[in-house]
């Protein structure tokens, strides 16, 4: 029996260590582990809440727009505050725009190196002009002998599938890809002045008034990003599925997904979002269970806290104590957060999954579409793993680009009939608490904030690869990632590409994970459920 | 321009064919010699700088406690694009978030980087000193930073959590997070250390710092910050696009007001413009598409040293404090520093007074409400 440690897990946010041990060349055991940890909940305690979307930001510089919009939504539910529809409307197109942004970004930069061999791409015979200039550049630069970013890869390993040809498009595609997610990224900036960390989505909803200019530009803008994603991107994924058909079913996980929805409808019910709330248990498909915050506990057995049995977020107790890595005991720093006690899968998979079980009719489509093209028509459940986790990917990227268009009409309509408010005002009440319950690209977050004379009395965040990286709970049941990986063919222990994927696929963010915690005895109750 | 000064055609050819188009690569040297305040004449200098640069220029980036914002900023760069700066002007032998490699395979590139050394080390992040919260391969990331500091050329600290902890050292800093400069002091390693404060850093900020090192092969001057002047060197305020508004008084007084849709000075929803020393009006982000004041944020003051405890109350006005005789003073941050940050202030307080009693705002004196 082999032990592998990967540390660090490179091509993921922040800093991630796998452990996996090895028997007759298949992952028999794993082990994640978060290595930093910040308290951003300590920092925030006594400061103005209106501060707090500023600095919940900074848990995340891949997805700052997440957590700043899902903490001013707690605050809006604190202080009783609803946003005009226009700044209702605007915060979803930032979002958006991060999502399409984040998931080109991943699907190009951080998990296609584990499928495309850039060394392959030599051997390609390409016809088309612009293609030979690309391998051109490659020849060049692998030439140079400085293979900065590529070097030192699991280049020519057999679990790489692709023909030369088909890599060398991959790698041409990876440069275009550099820059749309920059174009992404400037819509976000459009209406938020920067990305990463926009500045203009506070409390009761958002201060940038738009203007002609910006409206226009938006769409056009809007109108690229959504060629590219139709011709490219999704292209690409067709492209390339065929060739990995045989990973169907590889890194299944526990197969509960969760979503707490995502781009707020008109109505602000959460079952009508875009991508709706909502949770499937134990690939029970298509039956949706009700996802409530209530039913949350986070369990601190295996990690570095004191230990406490198992609680509902909102009351809370967790003191950090560093102890040593110990897989037996305590190796990590994140929390094992549980919904009715079971380990729950977050992410592009469990939202595009609960709004296909929901009955979303894009998500329906797109995924439909996507089954009858790779073979698996009406089935679904083919999606649990490794493979569905990137369709997922691109089809949501597809689905949010397409409604970002639509978004852009919706507020010419009400500016049209002379609706131009963008933003509610409001007092800070001297007590108040609330909730936001949205979601990051990489799947479900919720902010707790308990306001007490017109401060931060306690602040609370549970995030998306909390839920994904955790280690195993109270009675030993594992994460969905360490679940995932069990039984993931290694072919070669020094290399171990396949488990790269297994955990790429989740798209892990270890900054917003690990620096959830509470000093003392922290406790907010009685909430109210958005 | 002479001859000699002129891009030879061979080189645009041989970039051409590489995939770098000719108006691309002219662009981008002309948008550099904007950025570090340099005539067009230098447009042909640059270029030939980075002609003549065969090898490129090896870069470590090393993430420690941050979030990886500035790694999403520099690769929302452009001109040049980060695929222009992995390609051809940088060989960014080491970044976790972009590597192919991993475990193991990254951990060798690192070993091997530290032997060679003649590289850029640039670090995201502030340093934890307490036991056990930040590792990287089973190590400390104090460890870490001592291994790879000492053979680097230069350190460049990009973003706040590099320079001095940034938002998780805020108070009470929970993981006891340091900046670069600190560490470094920490570990007896003189270095030359250029910092970029700012929450994320500005990609252009950051290339336009290599850019001046491959240039003129020298680091730019700094303040007494460790600052690069030709980007700390103006408040935000001195080339803010609303300042015609502040000096006339016309202030936003509500979030999505008529005002606000006028463009008006947002001074009085907290703005820290006038106390922050950053390019930012002149740079902007994501290709210039946008900043935060233009969009209808007010300034945070995110470029300036423990701004998360500094400016904490973003929406709640700059203090004003009427001090007599100092209305009006501004200096650069590299003599006055602090003094020169407060007695900006006092300018503040004073110049609003002023409007106000000229009859030009209905009420405020610059204070809180």
């Amino acid at each position: 029996m082999a032990r592998i440690t990967i540390d660090p897990m490179t091509r993921i946010e922040g800093h991630l260590r796998i452990d996996v041990e090895i028997e007759g060349g298949k992952v028999k055991d794993a082990w994640t582990t978060g290595t930093l940890f910040r308290g951003f909940e300590i920092i925030l305690q006594g400061r103005d809440p209106r501060d707090a979307w500023h600095i919940t930001q900074r848990i995340c510089g891949v997805c700052p727009t997440s957590h700043g919009h899902t903490s001013s939504m707690s605050m809006d539910d604190a202080f009783k505050v609803k946003p005009p529809d226009n700044g209702r409307i605007i915060r979803n197109i930032i979002e958006g725009a991060q999502f399409v942004h984040s998931h080109i970004l991943w699907f190009y930069h951080l998990n296609a190196l584990d499928y495309v061999d850039v060394v392959s791409a030599l051997k390609a015979s390409p016809k088309e002009g612009s293609l030979k200039k690309v391998q051109a550049k490659l020849k060049s630069f692998v030439e140079s002998g400085q293979l900065g970013p590529f070097a030192n890869a699991y280049w020519g390993h057999p679990a790489y599938k692709l023909p030369p040809d088909v890599n060398l498009i991959a790698v041409a595609h990876y440069l275009e890809a550099l820059e749309m997610q920059a174009k992404a990224s400037q819509v976000s900036a459009l209406f938020g002045g920067r990305m990463p960390m926009t500045m203009t989505s506070p409390p009761g909803g958002v201060t940038h008034v738009p203007t002609v200019d910006d409206l226009k530009n938006y769409l056009f803008r809007v109108k690229e990003l959504q060629a590219w994603i139709d011709s490219v991107f999704i292209a690409d994924l067709l492209a390339i599925a065929p060739f990995y058909l045989g990973a169907a079913g590889v890194g299944k996980g526990p197969a509960n997904f969760l979503s707490w929805g995502v781009f707020e409808d008109a109505s602000f019910d959460p079952k009508k979002r875009l991508l709706p709330r909502g949770a499937i248990f134990a690939a029970d498909f298509p039956k949706v269970h009700d996802a409530k915050p209530e039913d949350v506990t986070e369990d601190t057995t295996h990690g570095w806290y004191k230990n406490s049995k198992p609680l509902n977020p909102a009351v809370g107790v967790t003191e950090p104590e560093y102890t040593g890595y110990d897989t037996n005991k305590k190796y990590t720093w994140a929390k094992a957060p549980r919904l009715q006690g079971k380990p729950m899968e977050v992410g592009a998979l469990a939202r595009m999954v609960v709004a296909y079980a929901a009955g979303q009719p894009t998500a329906k489509k797109l995924i439909d579409y996507a089954l009858g093209q790779i073979g698996h028509p009406g089935n679904p459940a083919v999606l649990f793993g490794i493979i569905g986790r990137i369709a997922a990917r691109a089809l949501e990227c597809k689905m949010v680009a397409d409604s970002m268009y639509q978004w852009g009409i919706d507020l010419i309509e009400n500016i049209k009939k002379g609706n131009t408010a963008v933003y509610t005002a409001y007092e800070i009440p001297n007590k108040a608490q609330g909730i936001g319950l949205w979601e990051a690209p990489r799947g479900a977050l919720g902010h707790w904030i308990d306001v007490d004379g017109k401060k931060i009395k306690n602040y609370q965040c549970v995030v998306p690869t909390t839920w994904n990286v955790c280690p195993r709970d109270d009675k030993g049941v594992r994460g969905p990632i360490e679940e995932a990986l069990i039984g993931t063919d290694v072919h070669d222990a020094n290399k171990p590409l396949e488990v790269l994927r297994v955990v790429h696929s989740f798209d892990p963010c270890l900054a917003c994970t690990v620096h959830v915690i509470h000093p003392e005895s922290n406790r907010i109750m009685d909430f109210k459920v958005s | 321009m002479s001859k000699k000064e002129e891009v030879s055609k061979q080189f645009l050819d041989a970039l051409e064919f590489r995939g770098v188009k000719r108006r691309d690569f002219l662009k981008f040297c002309g948008a550099t010699a904007a950025l570090l305040g340099l005539s067009e004449l230098y447009v042909p200098k640059i270029a030939a700088a980075l002609e003549k640069a065969s090898k490129r220029t090896p870069v470590i980036w090393i993430n420690f406690a941050s979030d990886s914002g500035c790694t999403e900023a520099f690769i929302k760069a452009t001109y040049p694009s980060p695929a222009e700066v992995i390609l051809d002007i940088l060989s960014v032998d080491y970044n976790e978030t972009i590597m192919a490699a991993a475990g193991k395979q990254a951990e060798e590139i690192l070993a091997t980087a530290a032997k060679a050394g003649g590289y850029i080390l640039v670090v995201e992040g502030g340093v934890p000193t307490k036991k056990g919260h930040g590792m990287i391969g089973n190590k400390e990331m104090l460890d870490v930073l001592k291994e790879m500091a000492g053979p680097a050329i230069a350190v460049l600290a990009i973003g706040s959590c590099a320079t001095d902890g940034g938002v998780p050292a805020a108070k009470p800093n929970p993981s006891q997070i340091i900046g670069t400069g600190e560490a470094l002091k920490k570990l007896g390693i003189n270095k030359p250390l250029i910092n970029l404060d700012l929450c994320p850093v500005n990609p252009q900020y950051l290339i336009g710092v290599v850019v001046n090192f491959l240039l003129l092969g020298k680091l730019p001057d700094l303040d007494s910050f460790g600052r690069p002047k030709m980007f700390y060197g103006q408040t935000i305020h001195d080339n803010c696009e609303r300042r015609a508004h502040f000096d006339a008084g016309r202030f936003v007084e509500k979030f999505g007001s008529t005002e606000e849709a006028l463009n008006y000075c947002l001074y009085k929803m907290g703005c820290k413009g006038p106390m922050t020393y950053s390019a930012c009006p002149k740079i902007q982000y994501n290709d210039r598409t946008s900043w935060c004041i233009k969009a209808g944020g007010p300034c945070i003051g995110c470029a300036e040293r423990g701004w998360t405890d500094k400016f904490a109350g973003f929406y709640e006005p700059l203090p004003g404090v009427k001090i007599p005789g100092l209305g009006g003073v501004e200096a650069g941050a590299d003599k006055l520093g602090a003094i020169a940050a407060a007695a900006t202030a006092v300018g503040i307080a004073v110049h609003a007074a002023a409007t106000s009693a000229s009859g030009r705002t209905k009420e405020e004196k610059g204070g809180k409400k």
